[in-house]
């Protein structure tokens, strides 16, 4: 749209659980069902204080769990309301149930989710086994790098889901700790150039249409639970233009454009490196350094994990020698993390696919830095020459992996 | 209070078609629960008998806009819903404009109960503007009746089969309305459809009042009580004359006994009439255990006769 106004923006310094509650309160939705879980937790606090403040009009549930979170965004996105949530790791696996019933019932929910371990053994650091668990649930995944990028997916979020073509849920994820309790320099756009954003919420549909009465979340047989289902397919396939089109028009309005995937350094490199969220920050570092000796490496960051831009990230990585996926999650099936696998099998049919190899890192907060970055990407290039490196295994696993057996 | 003629003529809410057992008590309730308020209504419904038999895509037997999402958030759902409406109510963006609508949620004992426990004990804390109402037919009779908290103890049923050595299910019932009632909420009672002026007056009293309220109402179960289809109001009055099925109310913390039989019918006469106790009727263990459900039918019954009339 290129009748957007360019926003005022103020710079601040915010923590990335500050920056989403700022952007929920900017978005000002008609109903938040909520329950606290580290590290999400000061998301919903803060929150709280704008709706005792006065400063939203939001109906704010604060349930007795993150099932009924769940459930009360989705009776109140039935009714027609706009609707958000956040939680994290065993708050998004209590959720488990209703993610599917809400991207079944097409009901462009958002929800923030700060990225943690699941249990056990119970972890409050930083992975993405919560969210992958909820790959295949229905809903649009962003992944986030930065408090900033947070903070503007929060926002474009809502635009994607509620896209007439989409009407899905959507997932906003950020790094637990790592992104949500660090302050980073961020940009926040004035309150009014948010309204105008994301705009007012017309559903096509409310169970408050007494008039017109509806049953919503009825029995499907087997002749028509299918074709429905293919319309939610249709619809998850829709939504990647969708989330071009509103991060094209977001930098428009912030000068801050978003596409599906981010590339560093990445046209001319002959090995790359795959990570999602706050590590391709580290991971950028080594490459700096790698460059500055003249080494062609670079990073792929998607953006989007689902709906999965397979066909995007084949084009960004053919034609590489060697490439390798860090998964923040492993699947538990002695095959690797769920991007490794997905990027594998994106690049099956591309003619010039790079070797490929996937590496597990920083499992419940284990630290990943720049030194782990550079063995990483050490090892890929020894790929890229031709010898031989372990498909799958995990790497950086923290200080008592001596005294712990079989690691 | 509307008489008999006055409901029949109020319009169908809950309509014919639906795929309910022939006997089934659930849609005699429903209907009179739509039928008692002249407000609108907005229901949602837990996973289970009524749902699956009363929305089967492309058809809905329901009237009044309504909703299901799960087996257990029946109660957390419409937490959702009622607050959209207050919000969307205040910035005058209701649909179709500003109307007085009810929100009623219903499920079955397993989904109230049970499974549904949490979300219902938190939306009753939160004070939402609802009625529950839970029809209880004593077993999760969807799925083929397997044993609830609510089922009747030494009651056979498919998770509590009446074996050789364990004759059926070995709990006392959980006395889910007084659970209720301890969330202070206005009102809670117990009903039964036999009694359509006493449930119709109770499920008026309650869609009145502003805050959470909640109606427990005996079904008949023709399937998994094996009993016959056209018996189940004769059913469920048994249950209210032997007083294993009291109708009281606690409005406001005071509990009033709605009807006291003259002659309290024997718990043994009722369910000999049941295929789901027929072991009970067949050796002297079988008897002693009757004899030891009647004590505790009149113990309670007893109980709630000394607190009738007093605030709790």
């Amino acid at each position: 749209m290129s009748t957007a106004k360019v926003a005022k923006q103020t710079a601040t310094g915010l923590t990335g659980n500050s920056a989403v509650a700022y952007a929920m309160m900017q978005i000002n939705p008609d109903v938040c069902g909520a329950y606290p879980i580290t590290p999400s937790t000061t998301v919903i606090e803060e929150f709280s204080s704008y709706v005792a403040d006065g400063r939203v009009d939001t109906g704010l549930i604060t349930v007795e769990s993150e099932h009924s979170a769940m459930s009360a965004c989705i009776g109140a996105a039935s009714a027609g309301a706009r609707a958000m949530s956040a939680t994290s790791s065993q708050g998004l696996a209590l959720m488990w149930e209703m993610l599917y019933i809400a991207s079944g019932m097409r009901l462009p929910i958002v929800l923030c989710d700060v990225n943690r371990a699941l249990s056990a053994p119970i972890n409050i650091h930083c992975d993405h086994s919560d969210t992958m668990g909820a790959r295949d649930s229905g809903w649009i995944q962003l992944y986030s790098e930065t408090v900033q990028e947070a903070y503007d997916n929060m926002i474009q979020a809502v635009r994607i889901a509620e896209d007439k073509r989409v009407q899905l849920p959507i997932m906003v994820c950020l790094d637990g700790f790592i992104t949500s309790h660090s302050i980073e320099n961020i940009e926040l756009l004035d309150d009014e150039s948010v309204q105008d954003f994301v705009g007012e919420y017309k559903p096509e549909r409310s169970l408050l249409d007494v008039d017109n009465p509806l049953t919503l979340g009825a029995t499907a047989l087997q002749d028509s639970y299918m074709p429905l289902k293919h319309q939610q397919s249709n619809a998850m396939k829709a939504s990647k233009e969708v989330v071009i089109e509103i991060g094209k028009e977001f930098g428009e309005v912030s000068g801050r454009s978003y596409g599906l995937l981010e590339e560093y350094d990445l046209d001319d490199a002959e090995v790359a490196i795959v990570v999602l969220s706050s590590s391709a920050g580290t991971v950028k570092d080594a490459v700096d350094k790698l460059r500055a000796e003249g080494k062609k490496v670079g990073v792929l960051r998607p953006r989007l994990f689902r709906p999965f831009p397979h066909k995007e990230i084949a084009k960004a990585l053919s034609g590489k020698k060697a490439v390798c996926v860090l998964d923040r999650a492993d699947s538990m099936d002695g095959f690797g993390g769920p991007l490794f696998k997905d990027i594998r099998a994106a690049l099956y049919a591309d003619d010039n696919r790079p070797k490929i190899i996937g590496r597990v890192f920083g499992l419940g907060g284990a630290d990943f830095n720049v030194d782990n970055a550079l063995d990483v990407i050490g090892e890929t290039i020894k790929l890229a020459a031709g010898e031989d490196v372990e498909l799958f295994r995990y790497i950086g696993e923290g200080q008592n992996a001596q005294t712990i057996a079989g690691c | 209070m509307a008489t008999l003629k006055e409901l029949a003529a109020k319009e169908e809410l809950f309509t014919g078609g639906h795929r309910l057992c022939a006997g089934c008590g659930i849609p005699p309730i429903v209907r009179l629960i739509l039928k008692s308020t002249d407000a609108r209504i907005v229901a949602t419904t837990a996973t289970g008998c009524l749902e699956v038999a009363s929305s089967i895509y492309p058809y809905s037997a329901w009237k009044v806009p309504w909703m299901h999402s799960a087996f257990e958030n029946a109660a957390a759902t419409i937490s959702g819903v009622q607050t959209a409406y207050e919000v969307l109510k205040k910035q005058d963006r209701l649909p179709g404009g500003d109307k007085e609508i009810k929100f009623v949620a219903f499920g079955g004992d397993g989904g109230t109960y049970d499974i549904g426990f949490q979300a219902l004990s938190g939306a009753l804390e939160r004070g939402h503007n609802f009625l529950y109402v839970c029809y209880d037919n004593g077993a999760y009779m969807n799925t083929g009746i397997q044993r609830s908290s609510a089922s009747p103890q030494w009651g056979n049923t498919t998770t509590s089969p009446a074996g050789a050595v364990i004759p059926g299910k070995v709990q006392w019932r959980k006395d889910l309305t007084r659970i209720v009632a301890a969330h202070n909420v206005p009102y809670a009672a117990q009903a039964s459809p036999h009694n359509w002026r006493d449930l119709h007056k109770k499920a008026e009293k309650a869609l009145a009042i502003n805050g959470p309220t909640f109606l427990n109402v005996v079904s008949a179960c023709p399937l998994g009580w094996y009993t016959k289809g056209q018996d189940s109001d004769a059913h469920v009055k048994y249950a209210v004359e032997t007083c294993y099925w009291p109708l009281y109310e606690i409005e406001e913390g005071v509990l009033k006994v709605n009807y006291k039989p003259k002659n309290k019918m024997p718990i043994a006469d009722w369910f000999k009439m049941q295929g789901r106790f027929k072991h009970l009727f067949k050796d002297d263990e079988g008897a002693a255990k009757l004899v030891q459900i009647q004590e505790r039918v009149d113990m309670e019954w007893q109980r709630l006769l000394d607190l009738d009339g007093m605030r709790l």
